[in-house]
């Protein structure tokens, strides 16, 4: 017979109804992989690509030569700030449930990604976020309300109404101005840690990207860039397993690791439980040290879970398991982190208890006081004149006399300015 | 006949088409198992398998690269962008090689492909998930644009599209997708099915490219509108109470210079609509045609209505959309004029 090519179309483990199955993902023993040095060759760690780093053992301790070696008030510290995260998640996707903001996405499962590597970076460093990591914002110490009023578009939001729910950014906290545009932050990143290098300074960035998005070419500008100058960057890819409904092995995690992506541009790429929150401190804390010693950029893919829809726009199941993070083999960053303390005698199920409500408590009064600032349907409102600002630094007379134009149109028509209830925005 | 909305007539121009014609090829992100985010490809893959309803990775430039390949290869590719404000990864792929394969290689070589794409605002997108950037698209010679406003002509056009060996870019206005919005958001959502376009054949035809449609006839003034802003403009003109010309020009390129050059040169007035933004906008190309048609006719200067020149925000989208309020101001100020 004559031979034939076929098309091969990856199929996920199991679709709704059917079992889950998470046999694929291969996982080290915690404490496993050896530590290199910092400034190890790329070509001389490859099978940290391969591995997974872990820390967090199933008798809840921590060991092997990746243990970062945290003292409990930071451990604890580091629950409350992966506990807060995910409770504000739950109160904001309850208030879209309300039809109060237009839209959210939770971290849910993937704290750790985040409030880790937060962590185990210096205030000054600059992060270049996608949209599921609101966990930096809370490291860095924002304020809820700020990120509440951002969700709500109200006369407080440090976006002035311009941009959908959880486009967050922050100037002074160095966390970058997040796009709706998937993968275009990436090289941002390297770019950003360019111009720190040719100013010769200590700082360095760290960008995240999905496993899904890594398909766009900005990763491939983004690894070029990082290996051929060796930028002071940690680039962080986020394999929560799904991309809205196309599993990883549409994004080519089929046949190779992400991680593995580095050696081929000359970079390291470490593999990590991204759901081990000393694991994924320990990884970030080795790719800052090199960074700042020139050692260059590191790629660490975060194996996790995406336990929550992409987005409140999404239904997943109608393409995956219903229980499939149930089945999840590396569990819950915040269960595994609170037992780790629990087994060091620093923490108890009563503690957590009380930290839980007491966060509750403190969600509700940012709630409340964000309300107060307006919300979609609920004045006060921002002024829709300064849609026009910020298009350009000095606004040129096209958009002068556009803005004369709505200020008498609002004046002769003061209903059209109250703002609707309007259709909730699907998002990709 | 069957009634449908712009999604049902959309999947039903697809589903018609790969069911007659094995070269058609559907792909994009989350089309296949899932059905599109706007589930526009609803029941595809399963009626026709994973080889002809592809997910793909999330790479627009891949999507519609690859397309080109299969479409070089004889395939008829339809690629979704799941909204028009992420072509753009794609663009170079757009600009540079599908709309010049044919010219380039004198004719040898050629890629039929249909890129579909939601676009519009009044859905709480923001900036990222509200844009029209047809105006882009029609200033690039080689390919075709086309813009629907209700389920007939969304059918029929698709399938002309699918069938049309140049590449056609293919945006559907998603604030309509469920109804005919005329601009109102405090109104009640209406369904297509209430709507004369609702009614849509269930197998195959065709709604020629390149051919505008008189939706209102008039004899005071010409609105040339396409998408959303037919059925805004259809409501501003019943309140305004002005005996207006509707046009809905649907192929922005190729345009049917004759259908509106007819009107405006009949009614002497005009006014352009569309949602995207003003300046060098594809409104600018209707004006200066109207202008080189019909300016022996015209008895006031043309007035545009058009997004302001600043991106869609999330919280002013209606004061950012061209509504009817602005609408009927720019009749009033045709209708005065001289």
């Amino acid at each position: 017979m004559t031979p034939r090519s076929r098309l091969h179309v990856p199929s996920p483990p199991a679709r709704p109804g059917q079992e889950p199955d998470f046999s694929y993902v291969q996982i080290s023993p915690a404490g496993a992989v050896a530590r290199p040095d910092v400034m190890a060759a790329p070509r001389d760690i490859e099978s940290l690509s391969l591995e997974m780093v872990r820390v967090l053992g199933d008798d809840h301790r921590a060991v092997g030569p990746w243990n970062p070696h945290l003292e409990a008030p930071e451990l604890q510290v580091a629950l409350r700030h992966m506990l807060l995260t995910r409770l504000f998640d739950d109160r904001m996707q309850k208030i879209q449930r309300q039809g109060r903001i237009s839209f959210y996405i939770k971290s849910t499962g993937e704290e750790a990604v985040a409030v880790a590597a937060g962590m185990a970076m210096r205030p000054t460093d600059m992060l270049f976020p996608s949209y599921r990591q609101q966990g930096l914002h809370v490291v860095r110490g924002r304020n809820l309300v700020d990120l509440m009023c951002q969700c709500l578009s109200n006369t407080h939001d440090f976006c002035k109404g311009r941009q959908m729910p959880i486009m967050y950014h922050w100037g002074k906290g160095n966390i970058f101005s997040i796009s709706g545009n998937l993968a275009t932050q990436f090289p941002q990143a390297v770019g950003w840690a360019m111009g720190a290098a040719i100013k010769g300074e200590d700082r360095i960035a760290a960008s995240w990207i999905g496993e899904g998005s890594s398909a766009e070419a900005d990763f491939h500008y983004a690894m070029t860039f990082a290996a051929v100058y060796q930028a002071p960057v940690i680039l962080n890819l986020v394999n929560n397993q799904w991309a809205i409904s196309t599993f990883q092995g549409f994004a080519g995690g089929e046949h190779r690791t992400f991680a593995q992506r580095g050696p081929g541009y000359g970079i390291p790429g470490i593999r990590v439980d991204g759901n081990d929150f000393l694991a994924v401190y320990a990884v970030t804390q080795w790719a800052a040290q090199r960074a700042r010693q020139s050692g260059g950029a590191t790629l660490v893919e975060l194996v996790t879970y995406r336990a929550a829809a992409h987005s409140t726009s999404d239904d997943p199941s109608r393409y995956r398991p219903k229980d499939e993070w149930r089945a999840w083999p590396l569990g819950d960053p915040i269960i595994r982190l609170k037992q780790h303390l629990i087994a060091l005698g620093e923490w108890s199920e009563e503690r957590h208890a009380q930290l839980e409500k007491e966060l509750e408590v403190y969600v509700t009064a940012c709630w409340k006081e964000a309300e107060t600032y307006g919300t979609l349907t609920h004045g006060p409102t921002l002024d829709p004149l300064t849609m026009f600002e910020d298009v350009f630094k000095e606004m040129p007379q096209n958009l002068v006399r556009q803005r004369e134009e709505l200020r008498e149109l609002l004046a002769a028509h003061p209903e059209a300015s109250v703002v609707p209830a309007a259709p909730v925005a699907k998002e990709g | 006949m069957a009634r449908m909305n712009m999604v049902q007539a959309l999947n039903s121009a697809m589903d018609v088409m790969l069911e007659r014609d094995p070269r058609v090829v559907i792909l994009g992100e989350d089309v296949g198992y899932f059905g599109g985010v706007f589930r526009v490809t609803d029941g595809l893959q399963r009626k026709y398998g994973e080889s002809r309803v592809l997910d793909t990775p999330i790479a627009e430039g891949g999507i519609i690269a690859t397309a080109i390949g299969m479409g070089v290869y004889g395939l008829k590719p339809v690629a979704e962008i799941q909204f028009a404000d992420y072509i753009y990864p794609g663009f170079d792929q757009v600009v540079s090689e599908l709309a010049r394969i044919r010219y380039r290689s004198a004719g040898e070589f050629s890629a039929p492909v249909t890129i579909r794409t939601p676009c519009g605002g009044g859905i709480r997108g923001g900036q990222t998930h509200s844009q029209s950037p047809e105006g882009i698209f029609t200033h690039v010679c080689g390919i075709k644009v086309v813009m629907p406003s209700n389920p007939h002509d969304a059918k029929g056009l698709l399938i002309s599209s699918i069938e049309d060996d140049d590449p056609v870019v293919f945006f559907e206005p998603k604030r309509i997708y469920n109804g005919p919005f005329d601009g109102d958001p405090h109104k009640p959502a209406v369904p297509w099915s209430a709507h004369p376009r609702g009614e849509v054949p269930e197998g195959h035809y065709t709604v020629p490219i390149g051919r505008a449609q008189v939706v209102r006839e008039g004899r005071d003034v010409t609105v040339l509108a396409y998408g959303t802003m037919v059925h805004v403009a259809e409501a501003a003109v019943r309140a305004a109470g002005v005996d207006a010309e509707i046009v809905d020009v649907r192929t922005l390129a190729p345009l049917d210079v004759e259908t509106l050059a007819n009107s405006v040169c009949k009614t002497g007035r005009c006014v352009v609509v569309h949602e995207a933004t003003r300046f060098g906008g594809y409104g600018a190309e209707l004006v200066a045609t109207v202008q080189e048609e019909c300016f022996w006719n015209l008895e006031a200067p043309v007035q545009r209505v058009t997004g302001w020149d600043t991106p869609y925000p999330h919280a002013f989208e209606w004061e950012y959309f061209p509504g009817q309020a602005r609408i009927a101001a720019a009749l009033k100020e045709v209708m005065e004029a001289a």
